[in-house]
């Protein structure tokens, strides 16, 4: 099949920003430049006023499949990703049973080939059951096709078997991704610590929570040597130290997510239970540090943590309610908005979506270079459009941007050189 | 002057005006408990619902007579753990009741926030009883009509709220309603017990019983969960006792005459000597008198029966 991508804006960061066409043949791209020929037998997609960027790729999603197949399957968290413009996703793997074996990642893998959405890589478990206790068979878990080993949701407490990861990792050149969270200090919480969980009544999770588990696995990365890879971010004090460890040497990326630096936690009164995450929704001044992250380049990328749950159980009571967001059909005109404070160029958000995470991932993905995968993202950068979860393609609707008035839409998502989503 | 809310989840809302509405609403009920025949007809035909989900005698047989003797028809629910266990949510249980046709009901729940999550799914008015650490409204008018009974005045009264503030629904209740009525507050404890940025609430913030004691006018002291030890908020109780307990010794730090209030139940021996709670200076039962007057008068006021 061949595609022509005609007269849009193309953002390639690092390679090329400005007018151009994409063709594409064979399910790779073939030519980058400006004014090309439509080979006979090509489909044209017009892109006029349109920016059409590498497909983008989340490093952190929930896919609940296998175990909670209710909140979401492979099948419809691709349809969701592709319908956001993400091309390539990592899903977490703390399904049930977690992915901490072959057979499960070959599962996943499998599912996500029948979907024929997005591409989708696996992040195996870094100890058996997550437990914290004993590693899993990571190399069998790379062989099989996982990209990167995380306990996320389940953060390692026992600092030694954490090092023990990060040594072992090195063998296999896989990341070891870290939910930041002391499971003492933040036990019981259920939003950020601070005057409004006084006034809301409700136990909290100080910053220190996030800091103190960001210190030590910066120590152990600098000790061990490993890629160390911290998943989204939320306090200024982790954004201080992850700079500082940068400049001297350590092998760290981070990602930050699209409700880390949009919302505080005053998202949280009245009770709102889509606006409960973990790592919660922080301060001002948090949002603000996320954001200067972001702009230097201590935060390398941005995540969505895509967490679908049931209706039914974000109706409960705010503490028994489960933390999570969905993000993947949001975070693009998000990201924009960062574009449009300043806070970023375009090029520089399409680089956190794009040629950022494939990096940190060490993924054969992120970009319009010829010879690459054709995955493209064509989108709208200013048409503003209200979030409506009732026409989300996730299983699942808990969002706090529900009615949000947003700029910035994807028209068309084409993976490995085929359409797979374009706007009704 | 009317009562303008639906429902009475917190006391964070509610402007000065409409607490004195209430406590003074509470006046005439207050009367009808001291006849002879304790009842009016305010709310004959309206249904009242008691939901509690965590054990509670005082505050539920106080709303339960305060139901009756307005001569609402009132019916006692409380939801063992294993209905939780089964699976029914919160709000599914609410809608059940609410099927019989609850006119008003009365939620006692562990977490934060139920009351008000409760009445956005339902048509009743929703009365909180306590949710979690975050209010328990009516416990903090009751304490405000007992005050205005003794001290009548508020405006500059001295009030030390002592112990376990930060897992305390009374106490956020009564901070919230004791500035808004113009009184000076105090919360003494140890910093375990402080919740984030207590002090934005409009309180001073004390360390030492004895400083925090020193000319006040009104001591609240706040009942020591017992099952929180463990929990590194304190090291044992004989220390906490020692140091945070209100004994006769202590009292004489106050003002003469100031008043002694607790919500009850109480540890006798721990948070409070004996001799303190049975004393002259102590105005704990009136406080469980009054909760029924009170909260005759917020039934009374959420039902429309004064419209």
């Amino acid at each position: 099949m061949t595609i022509l991508i005609k007269g849009g804006q193309v953002v390639d960061p690092g390679r090329v920003n400005g007018p151009a066409d994409v063709l594409i043949e064979n399910g790779k791209v073939t030519a980058v430049g400006q004014k090309l020929k439509a080979p006979a037998d090509a489909t044209v997609v017009d892109a006029a006023g349109r920016g059409v960027m590498p497909g983008f790729i989340d490093l952190h999603v929930h896919f609940r499949e296998p175990g909670f197949e209710y909140k979401e399957t492979i099948q419809s968290g691709t349809a969701a990703a592709v319908a956001g413009g993400f091309t390539s996703v990592c899903c977490m793997p703390n399904t049930s049973p977690v992915n901490d074996n072959q057979s499960i990642t070959e599962f996943i893998l499998e599912k996500a080939r029948a979907a024929g959405n997005a591409n989708v890589f696996p992040v195996g478990a870094i100890t058996k059951g997550s437990e914290g206790k004993e590693l899993a068979e990571i190399g069998d878990l790379r062989r099989a096709g996982c990209v990167a080993i995380s306990d996320d949701g389940l953060p390692v407490m026992n600092s030694l078997v954490m090092r023990r990861a990060m040594e072992y990792a090195i063998a296999f050149d896989v990341p070891v991704v870290d939910h930041c969270e002391d499971l003492h200090l933040s036990e019981g919480g259920c939003m950020n610590e601070g005057f409004v969980s006084t006034q809301l009544g409700l136990p909290g999770v100080p910053a220190a929570a996030e800091d103190v588990m960001v210190a030590r696995n910066l120590a152990l990365a600098e000790l061990t040597g490993a890629r160390l890879h911290l998943a989204h971010l939320s306090t200024a004090g982790s954004v201080r130290m992850v700079r500082d460890a940068k400049s001297r040497g350590i092998k760290v990326t981070a990602e930050a997510c699209p409700h880390h630096f949009m919302l505080t936690e005053e998202a949280v009164c009245g009770y709102n239970t889509h606006a409960k995450i973990n790592p919660p929704l922080r301060t001002w001044a948090d949002v603000q540090a996320i954001k200067d992250g972001l702009r230097d380049g201590t935060i390398d990328v941005i995540a969505t943590d895509h967490a679908p749950h049931a209706t039914q159980e974000k109706q409960q009571e705010f503490a028994a309610a489960p933390n999570g967001i969905v993000g993947l059909e949001t975070a693009w005109p998000l990201t924009l908005t960062l574009v449009e404070e300043g806070v970023l160029s375009l090029e520089a958000a399409v680089a956190k979506l794009t040629t950022e995470p494939a990096r940190a991932f060490s993924l054969q993905k992120g970009t319009l270079a010829p010879g690459a995968d054709a995955d493209v993202a064509i989108a709208d950068l200013r048409e503003s459009w209200e979030v409506d979860p009732a026409r989300f393609r996730s299983k699942s609707r808990n969002t706090p941007f529900a009615g949000w008035k947003v700029k910035g839409r994807i028209r068309t998502t084409i993976v490995g050189g085929r359409v797979v989503y374009e706007t009704p | 002057m009317s009562f303008k809310h639906k429902h009475l989840l917190s006391v964070a809302p509610l402007s000065a005006d409409e607490i004195m509405l209430i406590l003074e609403t509470a006046d005439s009920f207050k009367e009808v408990s001291g006849r002879e025949i304790k009842k009016v007809p305010a709310l004959r035909g309206k249904t009242v619902v008691n939901l509690f989900f965590e054990p509670s005698t005082r505050t539920r047989t106080s709303f339960e007579l305060a139901a009756k003797r307005l001569s609402a028809d009132v019916i006692n629910f409380s939801p063992s753990n294993s209905s939780v266990v089964k699976g029914e949510t919160l709000l599914d249980t609410a809608r059940n009741i609410e099927a019989m046709q609850a006119d008003i009901i009365v939620l006692r729940h562990p977490a934060a926030g139920a009351a008000e999550t409760l009445a956005r799914g339902v048509k009743s008015s929703v009365i909180n009883a306590g949710d979690g650490w975050h209010e328990h409204p009516t416990q903090a008018l009751l304490d405000l009509y007992t005050l205005r009974e003794k001290k009548r005045n508020f405006n500059g009264l001295r009030v030390a709220i002592v112990g376990d503030v930060a897992h305390s629904r009374v106490a956020r209740s009564n901070i919230h309603a004791l500035t808004k009525v113009g009184a000076e507050v105090r919360v003494v404890g140890p910093r375990t017990m402080m919740p984030f940025g207590i002090e934005r609430l409009g309180v001073r913030m004390y360390d030492n019983l004895d400083e925090g004691l020193r000319g006040v006018d009104v001591i609240m002291m706040l009942r020591l969960q017992l099952e929180r030890q463990g929990r590194a908020l304190y090291p044992t109780i004989r220390e906490y006792s020692r140091l945070y307990g209100l004994t006769a010794e202590r009292l004489k730090l106050a003002e003469a005459g100031a008043l002694v209030m607790h919500p009850g139940p109480i540890n006798r021996g721990v948070e409070i000597a004996p001799d303190v709670a049975d004393s002259f200076s102590s105005v704990i039962l009136d406080q469980v008198t009054n909760g029924v007057a009170v909260r005759m008068g917020i039934l009374y006021l959420l039902s429309g029966a004064n419209q």
